[in-house]
């Protein structure tokens, strides 16, 4: 630990411990009580602010950065709206393992409980979106609680952390020791001590029972039929690179969720494609008759097992996750193995006997479709067009955005994603909205690539003042909407599940997207044929050291559906659509 | 309560847990209960031999699955140091319970004081035409206790709450 120490305001504490943890890149939006905050971070040119339209915006982008660098997103904003502005984006960041701090700044501590102008208990509100909220009304434990949320937020299972910081700790002084985030980690008296000793899930991996790892290859060593789940634990653990190796080694089918996009490659031979409710008829079929199912880092959601009391029934189940508390939630595990996905892996990699071959399984999973054949219309623009257009045009490195609908089920199903951090969508969440700012958020991240961001015309109008942001830190970002005049996936299940009544999901309206973008800075075109969207992606890719932004609005037919389909609560082999 | 009356299943689970001794803390926890779906059927919370430590004990209706998940949930709070699951035929049980009841003549009141006797409660205090008795026991205790005053018509009735502990090992 340095011996250097200075006397600080709150607002420069702030920032060192910023610094300390390697913070280049920050998202906010200011306001009367963050005011001392912003005043330091004036003279802090070495951390890039990047001002978003609105909270919201700003807590997509801090996410999508922290989900495509791999390291913790910061989120700054004010208190009361500026703080309740971000709940949707800490949710969303909770529910797929995202790890961001959030910084919000209260009211002064003598008017906190007095409804003071923008007063708002945002650690109350939060409380059950983050691993952990703080409020600090002493500038005495901020620097330690900085330090603390960072520890807690890439750790474990990564997290969202909020810190509601009282004005008047943000203003008074006292003194600071710079403490790098590894001798934070091994510091004494801290709760990081406490946390570490007793190993506490929130920073700590278990120790891995060796026991159920000589089980699993056991297990693995008699199976016929297996089948393995890449889950969004495999991109969060960075192993990527075992579980390929896991897949090789065993000759698996591998099934993917929508959080596991990335993590297996989206051309290899063993994919299936996605599982569950729009999964494709080889990973349900493959699921349905395995009699290995080894899932590594999902927490079997309803949108993956639908129905779980027929899900894998002819199974054994093996449940790989950090997190103990998603063992037998969802689904009930006939062997499990909590810590950390990697050297989980490489243990069970080392204890494999010998190489599989599984040919006849294989050709019966692969009997079955892995991906959707979707129709050709004459005369009218598909979303397989769309994506296949995109897919050949744009680099094969290309960062992908999502938002919420069936924009996004075609995407994840159409490209072929390859490395961890590729695909940044909402999974758990479900929040339509996020793809511009998660998309603005990949760009500050990552200058050097291509971030695609594909939409749907609902979504895309909930969120779409962050075009202005796109606009003025020159972010390259194509955005591709999907239009077809309607809220499609809520549209599709009212055409096969509500008898075609169309309750309030017709979008017959503006505004004009492609004028939308020109009046924000940005380029826009309407396409309605593959030719004239070829043409300007090939436009948008040789014109993206300008910095400026792509709206492409492709128009398709309101009446195309996502398939296959099962419906909810059905049992995974029993397709609604084929 | 809404579980166990649709549930005949469940059983009462007794659960202890410690945290940081700080501001928030039984909102974190009350909070994971009820968005888990729980009603907590008894809390009671002190610090312990370490003043920054507060441990509560929780008694919950629950089954042999979901309190397992329930206890894993809890485990992620960062304020937590550690949650157990009382085994019963280990647990001591205790709650304290305060009663003022009506004693209008001499009769009554002897028979409160016998009956107070019998369940080692004490009086604390006494007016013309009340008496207000401290008992301590487990629930089965208290509410015996309790039943047997209802004749005198019970004026008010305070309980704290399970505080559990585990026997020492022989």
């Amino acid at each position: 630990m340095s011996n250097t120490s200075r006397k600080l305001n709150g607002s420069e504490i702030l920032i060192q411990c910023l610094i300390e943890q390697g913070v280049d890149t920050v998202f906010g939006y200011p306001g009367g009580a963050i005011l001392n905050v912003y005043d330091k971070l004036y003279d802090h040119k070495e951390i890039k602010h990047i001002l978003t339209a609105h909270e919201q915006g700003a807590s997509h982008a801090a996410d999508g950065y922290a989900r495509s660098t791999g390291k913790v997103g910061v989120c700054l904003a004010t208190s009361g709206p500026g703080s309740t502005n971000l709940t949707t984006g800490v949710a969303t960041a909770y529910m797929d393992s995202s790890p961001v701090v959030f910084i919000t700044c209260n009211v002064n501590s003598d008017l906190i409980g007095r409804d003071a102008f923008q007063e708002v208990d945002i650690t109350g509100v939060t409380l059950p979106i983050t691993k952990s909220s703080y409020i600090v009304s002493r500038v005495e434990n901020l620097a330690d609680t900085v330090r603390e949320a960072f520890a807690i937020a890439r750790s474990g299972r990564p997290g969202p952390v909020l810190i509601d910081i009282q004005k008047n700790a943000t203003a008074s002084e006292c003194e600071y020791y710079p403490v790098t985030p590894e001798e934070y980690f091994m510091s004494t008296g801290t709760r990081i001590e406490r946390l570490k000793n007793t190993h506490h899930p929130s920073v700590g991996y278990p120790d891995i029972n060796l026991e159920a790892i000589d089980e699993l290859a056991e297990l693995i060593d008699k199976s016929e039929k297996p089948l393995l789940i890449c889950g969004g634990g495999v991109v969060r653990a960075k192993a990527s690179q075992e579980f390929r190796t896991l897949a090789a080694r065993m000759d698996s089918p591998v099934a993917i969720t929508v959080m596991g996009g990335g993590a297996f490659p989206g051309d290899s031979p063993l994919k299936t494609g996605m599982i569950g409710m729009h999964g494709s008829q080889a990973s349900n079929m493959a699921c349905d008759a395995c009699d290995l199912l080894l899932a590594v880092g999902c927490r079997f959601s309803d949108r993956v097992t639908l129905n779980p009391a027929g899900f894998a029934k002819n199974a054994k189940i093996v449940h790989i996750d950090i997190d103990a508390s998603e063992i037998n939630k969802n689904v009930m595990t006939d062997l499990h193995i909590i810590g950390d996905a990697k050297k989980i892996l490489n243990l069970l990699l080392a204890k494999l006997k010998h190489d599989k071959k599984n040919d006849a399984w294989k050709n019966y999973v692969f009997s079955f479709k892995r991906e959707t054949e979707y129709d050709d219309v004459e005369g009218t623009l598909t979303p397989k067009e769309v994506l296949s257009a995109a897919a050949e045009i744009l680099p094969q490195d290309t960062i992908v955005t999502t938002d919420v609908g069936q924009h996004q089920m075609w995407a994840i199903q159409h490209f072929k994603f390859d490395y961890p951090g590729q695909l940044i969508t909402s999974g758990g969440f479900g929040t339509m909205g996020f793809g511009l700012g998660a998309a603005i958020g990949a760009q500050a991240g990552n200058p050097e690539k291509t971030v695609l961001h594909v939409t749907g015309d609902g979504s895309f109008r909930m969120n779409c003042n962050e075009l202005c942001t796109e606009e003025f830190y020159k972010l390259p970002i194509i955005t591709l909407i999907f239009n077809n005049s309607a809220l499609g996936m809520v549209r599709q299940w009212q055409h096969l599940i509500y008898n075609e009544r169309y309750s309030q999901t017709t979008l017959d309206r503006g505004p004009d997207f492609a004028k939308l973008a020109e009046a924000y800075g940005v380029h826009g075109r309407r396409v309605t044929d593959v030719a004239t969207l070829r043409d300007v992606l090939k436009e948008a890719v040789a014109s993206r050291s300008d910095g400026k932004g792509w709206v492409i609005d492709c128009r398709i037919d309101m009446d195309e559906m996502v398939r296959p389909m099962v419906g909810g609560n059905s049992f995974i082999a029993n397709f609604m659509l084929d | 309560m809404q579980a166990k009356e649709n549930n005949q299943n469940l059983k009462r689970y007794t659960i202890v847990t410690a945290m940081d001794n700080e501001a928030g803390v039984l909102s974190q926890l009350a909070h994971l209960f009820s968005r888990k779906g729980y009603n907590i059927e008894t809390i009671a919370a002190g610090w312990t031999v370490d003043q920054n430590v507060t441990r509560f004990t929780i008694e919950i209706f629950s089954d042999d699955e979901r309190i397992k998940l329930l206890c894993a949930q809890l485990r992620k709070l960062v304020p937590i140091h550690y949650v157990e699951i009382l085994d019963p035929s280990k647990a001591i049980r205790r709650e304290l319970m305060l009663v003022r009841v009506h004693a209008a003549d001499k009769a009554a009141r002897n028979e409160i004081i016998q009956i107070a006797n019998i369940f080692r409660g004490s009086v604390i205090d006494i007016t013309p035409d009340s008496l207000t008795i401290s008992v301590t026991g487990d629930d089965q205790k208290t509410q015996a206790f309790e039943t047997l005053l209802k004749e005198f018509g019970i004026i008010e009735l305070a309980r704290t709450g399970i505080v559990a502990i585990e026997r020492g090992e022989m």
